[in-house]
């Protein structure tokens, strides 16, 4: 039963991960081309003063940063991720699917389509500027149009709505299991909404929480191309030093080096998470 | 005696469902109470109406004087076991336990020996950091227990919290319960639908059917004087016969079943139409010899089953009335009864209990 799994995994993820795992150890021919002689440099280059074009920084600022942008849409996507998923966990069993459906209908579509889409929402002369006139919030309220594209939040918007199902779904999940008398129990002993919340809904629906944080935080560090549409260019994560390491640079062992680097990131994040959820307890 | 909760003119409806109508309840504080009936009957909903999960459609919930009716459940002092007891499943046996009190804000001294003090009186000593899933069936009951009344509420609300466990365990529960409240002295609102648990704990009994309390009181008042036939049915079993009322021109008064006459104490009743009576098959004395007097009559034997330290027998008389009777099981006796024998039945006119028509089940009866 084991062995075709097994296969499987040598096959299309254990082979490639080597693949690159080798090559990160060889040094660079340019044009694609990778010259058999085993060097450390590719490592060393991350940490040390090799400059980029935008940022005039190390490589390990990028990795900073990607850090920075998958937190705060980790972080978006909770928040805004917990309440969609307690409703729809908790509302009438026949509404669930079709609730469901509604949240992964999006990703029927190619993300960079929806990603595009997004710029004629956020556009100068946009859908979100022309609401705001029709409404006469423009200039009543707000003086001039709002310029979001290309700007750090245009970015944020994108990658939030690119992993909020991400977490919703998990969230999901724990909600649905979640006794509700236990939610009866906490009240009958004295806990008001709040504390309820904090002392048993809270804690019970952290594996789903959790599993929700990877699935978002992982996928968030190494997405590219979207940051790189919504921003103009001038936000490049890890994922599109990556992309151009091998795509435009030809730099083959340097963009292997940078995907070991990233993969060695993933595993302390997995175990850090891991760690967390098994020793689930209330936070208040 | 203060009456501890009232239900006023109680109803509650879901949609068009009436789960509960217009009862009157009065729980006495100190006592142990049981609201026993069929499931659906409404005794659930009735008991979160007074823990505060459901508000009434109609009427007012008081709690030790105070009305409570809006009250939301995190500000009565009430608590409640669950029947699925409800244990936190992150939380230990001593956290559990304690849940309440850090509610209620006491200091971590005060609470940890009232934890201790109630873990030793649910006999759980050694098991506080054990975690639920750890724990029989028999353990979490103790444990949910032990949660709910080490916030010494002024009643505590037990819904079905015997029925997950075996027989055995639950006769023990039922003892153990029985005894922790008479020592502790706290009001106990049981609810069950298993009638034998209700005779073995409560001091009074609430029959539920319907949605309305057919008929609250004593253990033996219940049992012994059955108001109505859904109440004979239920508690126990019960030979309910009906047949037309007559007067022997004195004030005494009898039931004509043709072939025998039963006389009844009962001497409120008219000489009109017909009455529905109740007989526990205990009280009928059966005789292998004629027997002399009044209410007696004779029978076939047409089913014997052995009930270990009873004998239940089936019996018919010739003009075709059947009645089950219950007879101690005495090997020595020469007075045993099989299938086939003819035997002498007699009836006291005392235990013969007359039924009121059911206030639920339509007019059944006269």
């Amino acid at each position: 039963m084991l062995s075709p799994l097994v296969g499987w995994l040598a096959l299309f993820v254990i082979a490639p991960t080597l693949i690159l795992l080798i090559c990160s150890f060889f040094e660079n021919a340019g044009m694609g081309e990778i010259d058999y002689r085993f060097t450390l440099q590719n490592f060393a280059r991350i940490f040390q003063g090799e400059h980029l074009r935008f940022y005039q920084r190390p490589y390990i600022h990028v990795f900073i940063r990607s850090i920075e942008y998958a937190g705060a849409t980790t972080i978006l996507c909770a928040l805004i991720g917990y309440p969609v998923a307690y409703f729809i966990g908790r509302c009438d069993e026949k509404w669930r699917g079709n609730l469901l459906m509604l949240v992964m209908i999006p990703f029927m579509t190619s993300f960079l389509i929806r990603t595009y889409a997004w710029f004629t929402i956020l556009d100068k002369d946009g859908l979100l500027n022309s609401m705001l006139e029709a409404l006469h919030i423009i200039p009543n309220i707000i003086k001039q149009p709002i310029e979001l594209l290309y700007t750090p939040a245009a970015v944020m918007i994108a990658l939030v709505y690119m992993y909020l199902p991400f977490m919703i779904l998990p969230i999901y999940g724990s909600v649905e299991k979640l006794d509700r008398t236990l939610l009866e129990a906490a009240s009958d002993l004295g806990a008001g909404p709040v504390r309820t919340f904090f002392r048993v809904t809270l804690p019970l629906t952290w594996p789903g929480i959790s599993a929700g944080i990877l699935m978002t935080f992982v996928p968030a560090i190494a997405m590219f191309a979207v940051t790189r549409i919504m921003s103009g260019g001038h936000i490049r994560l890890i994922g599109d030093e990556i992309q151009e390491q091998f795509e435009q640079a030809g730099d083959l062992p340097f963009g292997s080096a940078l995907g070991m680097a990233l993969l060695a990131l993933f595993v302390v994040i997995y175990l850090i998470t891991n760690r967390k959820s098994a020793a689930a307890r209330p936070l208040m | 005696m203060e009456n501890m909760v009232e239900l006023r003119s109680v109803s509650k409806r879901f949609g068009n469902f009436a789960a509960v109508e217009n009862v009157d309840l009065h729980i006495r504080a100190g006592e142990f109470l049981t609201l026993l009936g069929p499931s659906g009957c409404g005794k659930t909903t009735m008991l979160r109406m007074i823990s505060g999960f459901e508000i009434p459609t109609e009427g007012v919930v008081m709690l030790a004087g105070n009305d409570v009716t809006h009250l939301p459940p995190y500000r009565r002092d009430v608590n409640q076991v669950f029947q699925s007891y409800a244990l936190f499943p992150h939380l230990s046996v001593a956290q559990n336990i304690a849940f309440g009190l850090k509610m209620k804000r006491m200091g971590a001294a005060d609470q940890q020996s009232r934890v201790q003090r109630a873990v030793e009186m649910v006999s759980l000593a050694g098991m506080e950091s054990r975690m639920p899933h750890q724990l029989s069936g028999g353990q979490k009951q103790r444990v949910a227990l032990a949660r709910a009344l080490v916030c010494e509420p002024r009643v505590l609300l037990l819904d079905e919290p015997l029925a997950a466990l075996d027989a055995k365990l639950r006769h023990a529960m039922q003892i153990e319960l029985k005894r922790l409240q008479s020592r502790l002295g706290i009001t106990f609102l049981f609810v069950t639908h298993d009638q034998e648990e209700a005779l073995v704990m409560s001091d009074r009994i609430a029959v539920v059917n319907k949605g309305k309390i057919e008929q609250i009181g004593g253990v033996s008042d219940i049992y012994h004087r059955p108001a109505t036939r859904f109440v004979a049915d239920f508690i126990g079993q019960a030979n309910v016969l009906e047949a037309p009322i007559r007067s022997d021109g004195g004030s005494s008064r009898f039931l004509d079943f043709g072939e025998f006459k039963l006389a009844i104490n009962d001497a409120q009743f008219g000489t009109q139409g017909s009455v529905m009576i109740c007989v526990r098959p205990e009280k009928i004395r059966l005789s292998s010899r004629p027997t002399q007097g009044n209410n007696s009559f004779e029978a076939t034997v047409r089913e014997e089953i052995f009930r270990g330290a009873t004998d239940q027998l089936h019996l018919e008389t010739p003009g075709g009335t059947e009645l089950t009777a219950v007879v101690a099981n005495e090997s020595s006796s020469e007075e045993s009864f099989h299938k086939g024998d003819r035997v002498f039945c007699q009836i006291h006119a005392d235990d013969i209990v007359v039924l009121q028509a059911g206030r639920a089940d339509g007019n059944a009866g006269r």
